[in-house]
C-alpha cells in the first residue's frame, strides 16, 4: 500500500484537521507515514498545503514528487489546480467548489470549474452544502475528507476512529455530526466519481 | 513504547524533556516556535515545572541558557537561524566559557525563505565557534540526538548546536520514545571558579582549550552512532549527504543506492569516513541543504583532488530548500511531472486577517502619507510588515528585529523629514528599545508607531514581556509623557488617529503613537478555549 497525498487550501481553512484524523488512522493500521505542513507566514491567507504519505514501506522524503501523487485533496476549487504537477497520471483531484475570495484577481469560477472538469480523475463537491444539510457547515472539512476516502486504502472504520480520537473532547454531537459529514461526503463521491 | 506523531521540532521538545533538561530559553521565530510550545504544554515538564517562558529576544535567550547550564542543570535555548545573529556574542562565547551542565543550542534553519529574510546556513556560526554540530536526518533522529545531546555536551564539555532545516521541522512522523525521562541534574558550580570569566588573561587559556578540544570534537564525530558509511558497489560516484539530504536520495533508490554514501548527521565532519569514500570513487557529490559548507570544504582554494560535485558547480541549485526532484536531477535520473499548472492561475500571498487592528492603523498612516510621497516608512518583523503590499503598500524596508526605529533615525540624521518607524509590541521589546533610547538621546526627530496587538502573532499569539507595560517603557527610556499616546485601533478612532498622525509629525523630537487592539486571531482562540472548558 502507498498513498501520497497532497492537501491543498488558504491558510486558516484546517486543512490539517484532515491531515491529523488521517494520521491516526494511519497509525491504527501500523502504516509508515511522513507529513508535511505549512506553517508561518503562508497561515495568514496565502496558499498552504500539506504533504501526506502513507505506506507500507518506510517513507523517506518528507516532499512528494513530481508526478507521483496519488490523490489532491484541495478545500478550495482554485488551490487544486496549484498542485497539478505533482499529480500522477492515474491521480485523483478531489475538489470543494465553494471558492475563497481573498485576493482582487481570483479568477472566474466557472473557468476554474471547466480547468477542473478537463482532468482525467476529479470529484468537485459542493461541502458547504452538504455540510449545511446535515447540520452545521462547519463539518465541511470532514465532508472533503470522506470525498476522498474512495481513493485512500485505509479501512473506513480507521478513519471513522481517527475522528473519534480527534474530535472525542469536544464532546459526542460534534463527533456524530463529523461521522455523519464523513459519509456523506463518501457516499457523494462514490456516486460521482 | 507507543510510536508516537510528532513533527520534527516536537521530536526535539521530547527529546529535551526525556534527557533531562531542566528549562528552555526562547524567542518565537519561524520555524522553531513549536519546540518551546511542545514543552510547555507537556505534562513532565509541567509536573518538574521546567523552565519554559518565553524570552524578551534571542540573546537574553541564550544568556539565561548559559547561567541554567553554570548552575549545574541542563538547559536548551531555540531560536530561528536569524535569531542566531542576534544570540551571536554569548554563541561564541559560550564556546570559550564551556559548560557545565549540558547545553543544546537549537536552530532552526529555513532555506527557500518560507517565513524569513535570508537563508543564512547555522552550521556556518558552528564551525566559525568551533563547536560540535548535530544535523539528524530525520523526526526519529532529531529526538534521539535531542535527547542524548545533554551527555554529549557535558562529555566534551561544550555547547553543542543542532542544527535542523524546515522540512524537518514542520514535518511529522512516528517517533518512538524512551520509557522514562532521565532525572534532572542537581544544583552544582562549576568546579574552577573562573571559567565562566572571560577576561584577556584567562581568556586565552579557555581559547587554548578550545583549540585543543577539536581532536576530542572529531572524535566523537568518527564514533558517532548517528554519523555511517553505506556501502555501495558503482565506485564511479560517492555521495556525502547532511541531514535530511539523505532522504531525498533514497527517495530515489528505494531499493538501495548503488554508490557509497557517507551519511553526515554530526559535525566537524568525520574524517575517516569521508577520506574512506575518497579512496574508493571517482567522484564525490556533496548534498546539503543550506550553504555549501562541506563542499567548500572539501573543494579547497586550489581545487586540486577528485573532482567535488554540489552546488557550487551547478550540480545542484545554489538556493531554496532541496527535494527529491533536485537530486534525481544531479544524478540523471528522469522525473516526470504530472501536468502543468492552468495559464489562469494567479498567487495568494498571504495577508493581513480581516478585522486586524493593523489595517487601521496603516489606512490612517496611509492617507496622511499620500501628502509626502513614498520612502519615508521604515517597517519591521512581524504580521504588519504586510501593510507593505497592496492596498497600503506603506513601508519601504523590513531588515531585521527592531532596525524600524533605528534606520528611521539614521534616515532622520540624514535630513529625511517625516521619517517613521512602525514597528509591533513584541519586536520593540526584542529589539526597539535599545534603539529608542539612542534617539530620545539625540532628540531624533521621527516617529514611532507601536501597533500594540498584545501578541506575537506571525509565530501564533506568544505573549510578549512589555505586556501592558509599552507606554511606562517609553516614558522611562525618557520620551516626553505628551507625546506618547495610545489609541484603540478601530474604524471608528480613523479620523482621530489622522489628526494624531499630524500632530505628532509636527513636533520636532520622538513621538510614539501606540494603536492598540488585541491580535483577533488571539481573540478567537481565547474564546474558543472559553467554550471549551
Amino acid at each position: 500500500m502507498k498513498c501520497d497525498i497532497v492537501l491543498a487550501g488558504v491558510g486558516g481553512q484546517g486543512i490539517l484537521s484532515i491531515a491529523t484524523v488521517l494520521g491516526f488512522a494511519a497509525l491504527e493500521n501500523n502504516l509508515y507515514l511522513k507529513q508535511a505542513e505549512t506553517h508561518g507566514m503562508s497561515q495568514r491567507g496565502g496558499a498552504v498545503q500539506s504533504y501526506l504519505r502513507l505506506s507500507d514501506k518506510p517513507v523517506y522524503s518528507d516532499l512528494i514528487p513530481f508526478g507521483k501523487a496519488d490523490l489532491i485533496l484541495s478545500v478550495e476549487p482554485m488551490e487544486s489546480l496549484r498542485y497539478l504537477p505533482y499529480l500522477s497520471p492515474n491521480g485523483y483531484v478531489v475538489t470543494n467548489t465553494t471558492a475563497f475570495r481573498n485576493i482582487t484577481n481570483y479568477p472566474e469560477i466557472d473557468l476554474i470549474m471547466d480547468e477542473i472538469k478537463k482532468l482525467r480523475h476529479a470529484v468537485a463537491i459542493d461541502a458547504e452544502a452538504i455540510a449545511k444539510e446535515i447540520g452545521n457547515a462547519k463539518a465541511s472539512n470532514m465532508v472533503m475528507l470522506g470525498a476522498a476516502t474512495p481513493f485512500i486504502d485505509i479501512a473506513i472504520e480507521s478513519i471513522e476512529n481517527g475522528i473519534r480520537a480527534i474530535f472525542g473532547r469536544k464532546g459526542e454531537d460534534i463527533v456524530n455530526l463529523n461521522l455523519k459529514a464523513l459519509h456523506a461526503g463518501r457516499e457523494f463521491a462514490e456516486a460521482n466519481r | 513504547m507507543t510510536k508516537k506523531l510528532l513533527l520534527g521540532v516536537e521530536a526535539i521538545g521530547q527529546g529535551a524533556i526525556d534527557g533531562g533538561m531542566s528549562g528552555v530559553y526562547a524567542y518565537p521565530g519561524t520555524p522553531s516556535t513549536e519546540i518551546t510550545e511542545y514543552i510547555q504544554e507537556n505534562k513532565v515538564a509541567i509536573v518538574r515545572n521546567l523552565h519554559r517562558e518565553w524570552s524578551a529576544n534571542e540573546k537574553t535567550a541564550m544568556e539565561s541558557a548559559l547561567g541554567m547550564s553554570y548552575a549545574g542543570k541542563r538547559s536548551m535555548v531555540c531560536m530561528k537561524h536569524v535569531g542566531l545573529n542576534v544570540a551571536a556574542d554569548p554563541f561564541v562565547n559560550a564556546a570559550m566559557t564551556g559548560i557545565n551542565g549540558g547545553m543544546i543550542v537549537t536552530v532552526a534553519d529555513d532555506p527557500s525563505m518560507h517565513s524569513s529574510q535570508n537563508e543564512q546556513d547555522s552550521r556556518f556560526y558552528g564551525k566559525f565557534a568551533m563547536i560540535p554540530i548535530l544535523e539528524p536526518s530525520n523526526q526519529q533522529e532529531a529526538y534521539d540526538m535531542t535527547r542524548t545531546g545533554f551527555e554529549l555536551s557535558e562529555k566534551l564539555g561544550t555547547p553543542v548546536l543542532l542544527r535542523i532545516t524546515t522540512r524537518l521541522a514542520h514535518s511529522r512522523a512516528g517517533v518512538i520514545p524512551v520509557e522514562k525521562a532521565v532525572a534532572e541534574n542537581k544544583l552544582s558550580i562549576p568546579d574552577d571558579p573562573r571559567q565562566f570569566v572571560l577576561l584577556p588573561a584567562l581568556a586565552r587559556k579557555r581559547y587554548q582549550i578550545l583549540l585543543d578540544n577539536q581532536v576530542k570534537f572529531e572524535e566523537a564525530s568518527e564514533n558517532s552512532p548517528f554519523n555511517s558509511f553505506i556501502e555501495g558497489e558503482d565506485h564511479s560516484l560517492g555521495i556525502i549527504c547532511c541531514g535530511i539530504a539523505l532522504n531525498y536520495l533514497m527517495e530515489n533508490y528505494p531499493d538501495g543506492c548503488p554508490y557509497p554514501i557517507v551519511k553526515v548527521t554530526q559535525y566537524p565532519l568525520p574524517s575517516k569516513l569521508v577520506k574512506k569514500l575518497e579512496k574508493q570513487v571517482d567522484k564525490i557529490l556533496v548534498i546539503e541543504e543550506g550553504y555549501p559548507i562541506v563542499e567548500e570544504h572539501l573543494k579547497g582554494f586550489f581545487d586540486q583532488g577528485k573532482k567535488i560535485l554540489g552546488k557550487l558547480d551547478g550540480t545542484l541549485p545554489r538556493t531554496g530548500e532541496l527535494n527529491p526532484d533536485i537530486v534525481a536531477k544531479a544524478l540523471n535520473i528522469n522525473t516526470s511531472e504530472g501536468s502543468p499548472i492552468p495559464e489562469l492561475m494567479v498567487n495568494r500571498p498571504p495577508a493581513l486577517c480581516k478585522g486586524c487592528g493593523h489595517h487601521d492603523s496603516f489606512k490612517a498612516l496611509t492617507e496622511v502619507m499620500s501628502e509626502y510621497g513614498y520612502g519615508h516608512v521604515f517597517s519591521d518583523i512581524g504580521c504588519y510588515t504586510l501593510g507593505v503590499l497592496p492596498p497600503y503598500n506603506s513601508g519601504n524596508s523590513c531588515v531585521d528585529m527592531g532596525a524600524s526605529i533605528t534606520m528611521a533615525k539614521g534616515a532622520a540624521d540624514a535630513g529625511l523629514f517625516p521619517a517613521i518607524a512602525v514597528i509591533g509590541d513584541s519586536t520593540f521589546t526584542h529589539s526597539g528599545i535599545t534603539g529608542l533610547l539612542d534617539a530620545v538621546y539625540e532628540k531624533s526627530n521621527i516617529l514611532i508607531m507601536i501597533g500594540d496587538n498584545e501578541s506575537t502573532s506571525m509565530t501564533g499569539g506568544q505573549d510578549s514581556s512589555a505586556f501592558g507595560r509599552i507606554e511606562s517603557i517609553c516614558e522611562g527610556a525618557g520620551v516626553d509623557p505628551k507625546h506618547i499616546h495610545a489609541i484603540e485601533a478601530l474604524p471608528k478612532n480613523h479620523r482621530k488617529l489622522v489628526d494624531l498622525i499630524k500632530q505628532e509629525l509636527d513636533y520636532k523630537g520622538v513621538s510614539i503613537i501606540i494603536p492598540r487592539r488585541e491580535c483577533i486571531q488571539k481573540s478567537a482562540r481565547r474564546i474558543s478555549k472559553s467554550k471549551n472548558q
